[in-house]
């Protein structure tokens, strides 16, 4: 059977999801996109020119068939979020939008309480909504009662690339969630996402790594390798790790004495 | 009430400035060894003594800006409405007791600079006047913002500094940030270079961010003269005031800028003289204090200053500014507030930056956002 990742009515090949800011050029995305093979890139709202039909990163996207995803980025509010999410619903023609209310413009920290207020309502409004968040358990189980077609916990602060510093709450929302888990931020090296993965996380979302390093294309590359190793070990079941050493039984070895 | 006047209080100008000058090499490598940079640190990292290290922080400075902003640069332009003014400033070419041509722009007139503004590609616009507050207030200021709120996805203003509830309303209409700078936090300085007009009260200046914060705005820029004071000095305070504000008011987004005295009408000479390389070493202190905080550079600058520091933690600039009220269509001739350095195009720099491998970014917002409010 083939390893393909659904959320909602939508199928993917790939795991590797990915975001269109920072790069030096259209042109840059354009190609590090591809090379990378995502089926889902995230378009922050603010950027384009949702009046443009030849928005700059628009058109590139769409040359190459892309899913965009837009985002919320910049709304401090749900109702903020709300009105931003229609707006892309009417302007870029797609009822799938990723979630981000960060009243904090430094760290960019999601809210959860505006969030969980936002997705329930966009959800009634009839949208895939992907929400960003805290690697919080109990609001990742919220978020999926009210409707939330997956959630997206961070690894660690946006842009951080500091890595997958929330391993412990990483696991129990993976273990506990009923909706597809996409680790969404903190990601800085391919082995950050290969990790992710063989958590069991069902997919990661990379920007700033991408966008950021010296060369784009092979940075997407490396990544779309680590996240299909990630998941093939994942799939194939790590050996558990030992502690200690197995040759002896210093406790028990009296009992077979 | 808060205020930034009660962790204003607690430093010393003079204390401060010794501070700074009896730093020694050894506390600069100590500070440079570190992660994480606080406002102790900051005063190293801004003293004679780090000079030496300039390429250590630039090369920092690179790696955290692109970390945060990536390879790409924010375009602004400002737009002059007004030269009308009650204040006396002796290093502005706009100060009341400058003979020079007083102009504000009728609607029509707006619309013209608009119509030349958005050819050039622009989508976020810094409105700019002097202070008259009888001809150029809120009024004057709200319905500037509604004529052009359907062309610019953020609008700011660098103007007089005005009541919260003012700035409430001026939001409500579509505003998204305020520049407003202190020119200096040396009071007795200020006294001597602001003594007439509304401008002359250092405190009510001063107070200015915490008004913008409690009204919510969604950006506030900060910044001092250089040239009045002591530049290191008044950047440690600029820098004190960024973090209490970051703290108190953690919604909203902060910039910095760095004007220096540049010639115009009615000239004072700099008091205190900053070169090219202090300044480097400001931005790059800057921005090793704080990752995500814009870093500004207007056309004050030359040109080829200008090439070289947007690699270096600069997030964004603007170009081919006018300094005059209507300067881009409506009277190109008329007499500038400042004299521009680096009088290239729009084109010209949006090249240049292309070429350096960044991405020229027109838009980062849009006006929906403002609306729903």
């Amino acid at each position: 059977m083939k390893d393909v990742l659904k959320i909602a009515d939508k199928t993917f090949n790939s795991r590797l999801f990915t975001g269109t800011g920072k790069f030096s050029s259209s042109q840059v995305m354009q190609e590090a996109i591809v090379a990378s093979e995502s089926e889902l890139v995230t378009v922050a709202l603010k950027r384009v020119e949702l009046d443009n039909e030849s928005d700059n990163i628009l058109v590139h996207l769409k040359e190459k068939h892309m899913n965009v995803l837009p985002n919320t980025s910049g709304v401090r509010t749900a109702k903020e979020a709300v009105f931003a999410a229609l707006l892309a619903r009417e302007a870029l023609g797609t009822h799938w939008i990723k979630l981000e209310i960060h009243p904090d413009p430094k760290y960019l920290l999601p809210d959860p309480i505006e969030t969980l207020k936002a997705a329930e309502e966009l959800v009634k409004l009839g949208f895939v909504v992907m929400p960003y968040v805290h690697a919080d358990p109990v609001l990742c189980k919220r978020l999926e009662d009210v409707g939330a077609q997956c959630v997206m916990p961070l690894g660690a602060p946006i842009g951080s690339n500091k890595g997958i510093m929330t391993s412990d709450f990483l696991e129990i929302i993976i273990e506990q969630s009923n909706v597809p888990v996409i680790i969404d931020a903190g990601i800085g090296a391919p082995s950050h996402a290969a990790y992710a993965m063989e958590l069991g996380a069902d997919a990661v979302l990379v920007n700033t790594a991408i966008a950021v390093s010296q060369n784009p294309i092979q940075m997407a590359i490396a990544f779309k390798l680590a996240v299909q190793a990630g998941r093939m070990a994942y799939k194939a079941k790590l050996a558990s790790k030992k502690q200690y050493a197995e040759a002896s039984s210093p406790l028990t070895s009296f009992l077979n004495a | 009430m808060r205020s930034f006047k009660n962790t204003f209080d607690l430093y010393d100008w003079d204390t401060l400035e010794q501070d700074i000058y009896n730093i020694s090499s050894n506390d600069v490598q100590r500070v440079l060894g570190k992660e994480k940079i606080t406002l102790e640190d900051f005063k190293v990292l801004i003293s004679p003594a780090a000079k030496p290290f300039i390429e250590q922080m630039a090369q920092r400075s690179q790696a955290l800006t692109k970390k945060r902003f990536g390879n790409t640069i924010q375009m602004y332009l400002p737009m002059y409405l007004s030269n009308e003014c009650q204040n006396i400033c002796t290093y502005c070419g706009f100060s009341m007791t400058n003979k020079i041509r007083r102009k504000t722009l009728s609607d029509k007139e707006i619309l013209k600079e608009v119509a030349h503004i958005k050819r050039l590609g622009y989508d976020h616009i810094l409105l700019v006047t002097g202070e008259a507050n009888s001809t150029v207030g809120v009024s004057y200021l709200k319905n500037a913002i509604c004529l052009i709120r359907a062309h610019f996805s953020n609008i700011s203003i660098e103007v007089q500094p005005l009541d919260q509830d003012d700035y409430e309303s001026l939001i409500e209409e579509g505003l998204y940030g305020v520049l407003v700078y202190q020119e200096t936090y040396h009071k007795a300085t200020y006294k001597t270079h602001h003594p007439k007009g509304k401008k002359s009260n250092f405190d009510y200046r001063m107070d200015t961010p915490d008004r913008l914060g409690k009204a919510g705005v969604h950006k506030i820029g900060i910044g001092a003269l250089f040239g009045l004071e002591d530049w290191r000095v008044d950047s440690f305070y600029t820098a004190l005031h960024l973090k209490y504000l970051q703290k108190t008011y953690w919604k909203t987004k902060y910039s910095i800028s760095f004007p220096r005295l540049r010639p115009h009408e009615g000239n004072v000479e700099p008091k205190v003289e900053m070169t090219d390389a202090d300044l480097v070493q400001l931005i790059c202190a800057y921005r090793l204090l704080d990752e995500d905080v814009e870093l500004s550079m207007s056309t004050r600058e030359s040109a080829n200053f200008r090439n070289n520091i947007i690699n270096l933690g600069i997030t964004s600039i603007s170009a081919e500014s006018k300094t005059n009220p209507g300067g881009y269509a409506v009277a190109p001739e008329s007499l500038e507030q400042f004299e521009i350095c680096d009088a290239r195009s729009t084109e010209e720099i949006k090249q240049m930056i292309q070429f350096q491998g960044y991405e020229v970014v027109w838009k980062d917002w849009d006006e929906t956002f403002s609306k729903s409010v």
